[in-house]
């Protein structure tokens, strides 16, 4: 069972003070998007066996949500950062490349 | 106009420890950040500062908890309520914030004794040995939320009303005499 | 005989006899006695029977790895099947009886299995029940299920208590023997939060058994001491009765504490599940005896050595006066010389090694004992007891070179070190030939969230086989585990052991290891499932290369003992019989729980009253008083109905229907989701969350809304009302408040973080009360403090004020086409309002009213209810909600879903009304049928009713639901498929218009 640290409140909370809210950095797509973009947004899902980044939400906390960057094989945690971030931090990718050499980026 | 009544009444249970309901109790939800007057609009109604993250500052038998960065929770006698939220909106007009009254959406409990602490760590994933002077902390208890404080000779807790008899209920099998953890 | 010693026992107090029964007999044995040890004291060693042939079967081992000795304890309240008796402390009025037989333990009609066991092989069950199918029902099933089965299920609830905790540590010791000891002593005094668990009521493990020797003293001395250091400790605590049962990801452990299983009764809980998180883990799990594979090794009597030596020692329990040792290592030496020790018999030593040579061997022979090296047993002679062994050349075939009278065997074919704990979470492991087993890969440790060892394994359980390498292992993996955790252990001697030279044990799997058919089909595996080295044997035959599929086909290792003797046994008797190596082969997957967890401790706290929360409205004391019959929406319970005495439900639904629309109705609507809105940006919000325009919305006015996901399906509707500039406030289903409350966190968190909008859910806040019918303004009137006149309170708007001296806010909404007053209150004064309503309202025929008359009467009006006529595939526009949906709007959430050509179709089905041309109720859920068949022989449809209800407003049944091109279909007869008592039928309906009552709104806008 996981443990994540809130980066709103420093409380490392575990799996079942949480919950999850899938796959991040999602763009959305709305009215005039093509369907492709559409399909993007909506239903293609990465699902990686390896660097993961993914929305979670201190429900019984503090009740912010937040990002999280884990190994989805080892469930290694690389970071917690805000949610509003429409890209992970330079450091956290910079600690996973160092980590992680094959990694190809979250995109 | 009838007496408020809180949740269960003022049950009470004694086991190796005390739990009670307690209340109804005043409470305000205040949402804002980086408002400006932010910390004397608190402090006009519950004298105290304002607290840092995940701390509740406590004087009597008002306080302010921090909830998340942009949410307080003041504690106050349960009929200052209304002015409380008309001397928040006063003091921060103009600005945005929202101040909501939750008295009578919460239940409150006090758990008491030199085991309180035993009968928590029996419903919340709460590192007991690690909590801050002063910590507000909100988890859950068994299947609900909860958020409590040490506080005195025991623990604050508060829950939501609807679930008051359900928690109620779990603190007083928590404190079930013999039951004790150590 | 097995019986008592006069002298010795580390554990008895002869002070203290204890009487307990046995299948109904009457035994005694002392306090400190597991049962096993007291069974054995009273010649009990025929103690169950096996789950296939039903063989007799004895007591083998003294621990959690014991396979056959499973009883059912205790009676009524406290009645528990598959007990093992070597792990169960004896108590005063224990009672215990045997399973798995029938009539009598002694005499066991299913013991004719045995006899034509050649017919029961490996797979037997895959390959009999298929054919001939009729046999599966008339022959195999009544038969299996007779047969089949260990305890008995317990009848009564359970009379006990059960609890969890939660713990926290920087390292978590897995087991109290002196590795643990020596771990947490490391741990401790580098000033770790340690915890120790130990799952026995003793520590000290093997060592204090084996009278091992540290820093010149007894081993009970080393750990007596190690206890009173570690108590001293306040960052130690110390926990016995304690079983790790399971490693999970990022520190995650839980183990069962019994608190009370020796001292039933006494008020504590029974058992308290511990939910540990440690920051490492260290697995001083030790190790468990492997037996021997030669023919007869389940015949009662045949135990393993170590725990025929545990009896000897702990408890001054002798197996027998004969024992022969066989063996393939030097550790069964110390079994032979502790029972000479305590003068009793070792007519021999068998030894399947040539080269006997070390310390332990000397010992023996100075003791007299007759030593048969490179010898194995060819047979156990007996029946429901050993009466001796006939030996033969371990190398050859099996031919009687002697036989030796004797009472009981003891055998040891090596140790497997107990990794389960290190596997749980992934921790890898190498096969060990010295030794012949698997032990922890510390290269290949289960990891944790910070990608380092989670795990660190010690002593025996990591593959160290004296107590001078158990020492020196446990002390240096405690180091590592407390400098990964960033702290510095504390220079301290390490308690010194005098090395023991021990001959290299040999590998045995099968003894002779040229056993002809007829002894491998009588050499046990897995006694407890009755598993042969034939039947693996035949499986490696039949093409089971994969000890996966070879366990699940033979049942090797599936018992309740979790294969803890006959795994690497099994797997080595394939390997050797698929011609290759054993970790080529490998290991079956290692998963929690290490011995039974009790469903009563994984449950803990959650049963009876708290099983569940439930939510209470503030008047829920008035409805259980009064009589109400409660449904659950989500977690609360509304009441559904109102019986009076003599009435059905549904007489009492229609009695609540007609008085609300011919008089007044009052409804406890506490549980309509409540959120507050405010914020510069909150209508641009609230814009994009509702298909509507809510930011034209203007203060003091209510306006219908529907929420849509982003695929476009309909989630919840509601009523929003204007507060004010910059408030709003949301009204959501009963069931959706805090789901409605997320969803919009997580769109002004994550996706609209620079718009300035707070929410709140205030939903508790207030309690509400919808005052409904033709006399609703009459009551209000009568309670006074504010104009709720048509003309200062018209339809779809509200006002703050007061009534009957309560603070309240009214809305003119309906839910019902009455004219109605939803009035919220604060919750702390909810009941006395509902009260004072009642009160009030007894002269306008006030009756309170439940939710099955809420959805008749919204059903009469054509309003749709979340649930009901949407289930996630449902759009506004299949409702003919259309007018809902703002056409102005550049977006709001679900527009593009919408967009989608699938949506778009004009062939959808569409909401219409339907009246059964005999006017009875349609039944619920039923299809309207289509010409043709689909592709799967089905009967293609072409609409559902998704509302159907007997309106006792109209005396007829009426009934909504979705229907292909509906709306243009009006007055059109379909047919519905219906299915009633078993028998399929149709059921002719017209199609008409959704709203079926005051279709003008008449009587809401008086």
């Amino acid at each position: 069972m996981l443990v994540l640290e809130c980066p709103y409140c420093g409380v490392k909370a575990e799996e079942t003070e949480l919950s999850p809210g899938y796959e991040a950095h999602l763009k959305r797509f709305g009215p005039g998007s093509s369907d492709e973009e559409f399909e993007s947004y909506m239903f293609a899902r990465k699902n990686p066996k390896g660097v993961h980044f993914e929305r979670w939400r201190h429900v019984y906390g503090c009740g912010k949500w937040f990002l999280a960057a884990r190994c989805t094989a080892t469930l290694e945690v690389f970071g917690t950062y805000p949610a509003q971030s429409s890209e992970p931090p330079a450091d956290l990718v910079a600690k996973i490349k160092a980590k992680r050499p094959d990694w190809k980026g979250y995109k | 106009m009838s007496d408020p009544v809180s949740a269960l009444g003022g049950a009470t249970f004694d086991g190796f420890a005390r739990v009670r309901e307690i209340g109804p109790i005043g409470m305000v939800t205040l949402r804002a950040k980086d408002v400006a007057g932010l910390a004397e609009a608190v402090k006009a109604v519950t004298g105290t500062a304002l607290p840092a993250p995940r701390k509740i500052e406590v004087a009597g038998e008002r306080a302010c908890g921090w909830m998340s960065p942009d949410e307080y929770l003041l504690v106050l006698p349960y009929a200052e309520a209304g002015a409380a939220i008309a001397s928040l909106s006063k003091a921060l007009a103009g600005q945005h914030f929202l101040a909501a009254d939750v008295s009578d959406a919460r239940a409150v409990f006090r758990v008491e004794g030199e085991k309180a602490a035993q009968v928590l760590a029996k419903l919340s994933p709460v590192d007991f040995a690690a909590l801050q002077p002063g910590e507000l902390r909100r988890t859950r208890a068994a299947q609900v939320a909860a958020a409590f404080w040490a506080d005195g000779d025991g623990f604050t807790v508060v829950c939501f009303r609807s679930v008051g008899k359900y928690v109620f209920d779990l603190l007083a099998s928590s404190a079930m005499a013999g039951s004790e953890l150590a | 005989m097995s019986t008592r010693l006069a002298k010795g026992g580390r554990l008895i107090d002869r002070t203290a006899t204890q009487e307990f029964s046995f299948n109904g007999k009457r035994l005694k044995g002392f306090k400190g006695d597991t049962l096993a040890a007291a069974l054995l004291a009273n010649d009990q060693m025929l103690v169950g029977r096996s789950f296939k042939y039903h063989r007799p079967r004895g007591i083998v081992a003294a621990g959690p790895e014991e396979p056959n000795a499973l009883v059912n304890l205790g009676r009524g309240g406290r009645f528990e099947p598959n007990q093992r008796v070597t792990t169960t402390e004896l108590f005063e009025g224990l009672e215990a009886k045997s399973q798995n037989h029938w009539p009598s333990l002694e005499f066991d009609v299913g013991v004719v299995n045995n006899y034509v066991a050649r017919f029961l092989p490996a797979g037997f069950y895959y390959k009999t029940f298929i054919h001939p199918r009729p046999f599966w029902k008339h022959v195999f099933e009544p038969i299996i299920r007779q047969s089949a089965g260990l305890g008995a299920a317990p009848k009564d609830r359970d009379a006990d208590r059960y609890e969890q905790a939660y713990a926290f540590c920087d390292l978590l010791v897995v087991g109290g023997g002196i590795a643990g000891l020596q771990a947490a002593l490391v741990a401790g005094r580098a000033g770790a939060r340690v915890i120790l668990l130990e799952q026995t009521a003793h520590f000290g493990g093997r060592a204090v058994v084996d009278g091992e020797v540290i820093d010149g003293k007894p081993a009970d001395a080393f750990v007596t001491a190690a206890l009173a250091e570690l108590g001293g400790m306040a960052n130690v605590t110390v926990k016995a009765r304690t079983m790790g049962a399971g490693v999970y990801d990022h520190g995650y452990v839980l183990a069962d504490e019994k608190v009370a299983d020796h001292t039933p009764g006494d008020g504590r809980p029974k058992h308290r599940l511990w939910r540990i998180r440690a920051g490492k883990i260290l697995t001083a799990t030790g190790a468990i005896e492997r037996p021997l594979s030669f023919a007869g090794n389940d015949i009662p009597g045949v135990m393993l050595a170590a725990s025929v030596r545990d009896y000897v020692v702990n408890f001054a329990v002798s197996p027998a006066d004969r024992t022969v040792v066989v063996t393939n290592n030097d550790d069964a030496y110390r079994t032979a010389i502790a029972l000479k020790e305590a003068g009793l018999a070792v007519p021999a030593i068998i030894d399947a090694r040539s080269n006997v040579t070390g310390e332990l061997p000397a010992r023996a022979r100075s003791l007299g004992i007759r030593i048969e090296a490179g010898r194995g047993v060819a047979k156990v002679l007996g029946g429901k007891r050993v009466t001796g062994v006939s030996i033969c050349l371990q190398a050859g075939e099996g031919a009687v070179i002697d036989e030796i009278a004797c009472d009981a065997v003891a055998m040891s074919g090596g140790w497997s070190p107990v990794v389960h704990l290190w596997s749980h979470c992934g921790g890898k492991l190498n096969w060990d030939t010295t030794n012949a087993h698997f032990r922890p890969d510390a290269a290949r440790p289960p990891l944790n969230h910070d990608g380092g060892a989670m795990v660190y394994a010690a002593g025996i359980a990591n593959g160290a086989m004296t107590t001078a390498a158990v020492l020196a292992d446990a002390d240096a993996q405690a180091q590592a585990a407390v400098t990964a955790l960033g702290m510095a252990p504390k220079p301290a001697e390490l308690p010194y052991a005098a090395p023991v030279v021990e001959g290299a044990m040999e590998a045995v799997w099968i003894m002779p290891q040229g056993a002809t058919a007829p002894l491998k089909s009588k050499m046990w595996l897995d006694y407890q499932n009755d598993v042969k080295v034939s039947d693996v044997q035949l499986a490696a035959r039949e093409g089971y290369e994969s000890v996966e599929h070879t366990k699940r086909y033979t049942t090797l290792g599936m018992a309740t003992d979790q294969g803890k003797l006959s795994n690497i046994n099994g797997l080595a008797v394939l390997a050797g019989a698929l011609n290759e190596d054993i970790p080529q082969v490998g290991t079956t997957t290692f998963r929690p729980p290490y011995t039974p967890v009790t469903l009563g401790a994984l449950a803990g706290e959650a049963r009876g009253e708290i099983f569940q929360p439930l939510r209470r409205t503030p008047m829920h004391a008035w409805h259980e008083k009064n009589g109400a019959y409660m449904e659950p929406v989500g977690l609360w319970r509304r009441p559904y109905t109102f019986p009076r005495t003599g009435e059905t439900h549904e007489q009492a639904v229609h009695r609540e229907v007609l008085n609300t629309r011919e008089k007044l109705g009052l409804l406890d609507a506490s549980t309509l989701g409540k959120i507050i809105v405010k914020g510069p940006d909150a209508g641009r919000f609230l814009d994009m969350l509702y298909t509507g325009v809510m930011s034209t919305l203007p203060i003091g006015k209510c306006r219908y809304g529907l929420m849509c996901n982003e695929q476009g399906f309909l989630s919840d509707d509601g009523v929003v009302a204007r507060i004010d500039e910059e408030t709003w406030l949301c009204h959501t289903t009963s069931g959706g408040a805090d789901r409605i409350h997320a969803w919009m966190e997580d769109w002004l968190q994550c996706e609209w973080w620079d718009w300035k909008v707070y929410t709140a859910n205030v939903t508790e806040q207030y309690a509400q009360v919808a005052v409904v019918g033709p006399n609703a303004r009459k009551l209000l009137e009568k309670l006074g403090g504010m104009d709720v006149s048509k003309e200062a309170l018209p339809f779809m708007q509200w006002a703050d004020g007061t009534l009957g001296g309560f603070p309240v806010r009214v809305y003119r909404i309906s839910f019902s086409g009455e004219l109605s007053y939803e009035i919220a209150v604060p919750a702390s004064h909810g009941a006395a309002f509902w009260e004072a309503c009642h009160k009030a309202g007894a002269e306008f025929g006030a009756m309170p009213y439940g939710t099955e008359a809420l959805h008749i009467m919204r059903a009469e009006k054509g309003f749709i209810m979340i649930g009901d006529e949407t289930d996630g595939t449902v759009i506004p526009q299949d409702l003919n909600l259309d007018w809902a949906i703002s056409k102005k709007k550049d977006d709001f959430l679900g527009k593009r879903g919408q967009q989608r050509n699938h949506l778009a179709s004009p062939d959808r089905w569409k909401l219409v009304g339907f009246e059964a041309l005999d006017g009875s109720v349609i039944p619920d859920g039923a299809y309207v049928v289509d010409s043709g068949v689909n592709g799967n022989g089905q009967r293609n449809v072409q609409g559902r009713i998704t509302s159907t209800y007997f309106s006792p407003t109209l005396k007829k049944g009426i009934a909504m639901g979705l229907l292909k091109h509906g709306p243009k279909r009006m007055g059109e007869v379909v047919e519905f498929g219906t299915f009633k008592n078993g028998v399929q039928g149709t059921l002719k309906a017209r199609v008409v218009d959704p709203v079926f009552f005051d279709k003008d709104g008449e009587k809401q806008n008086v």
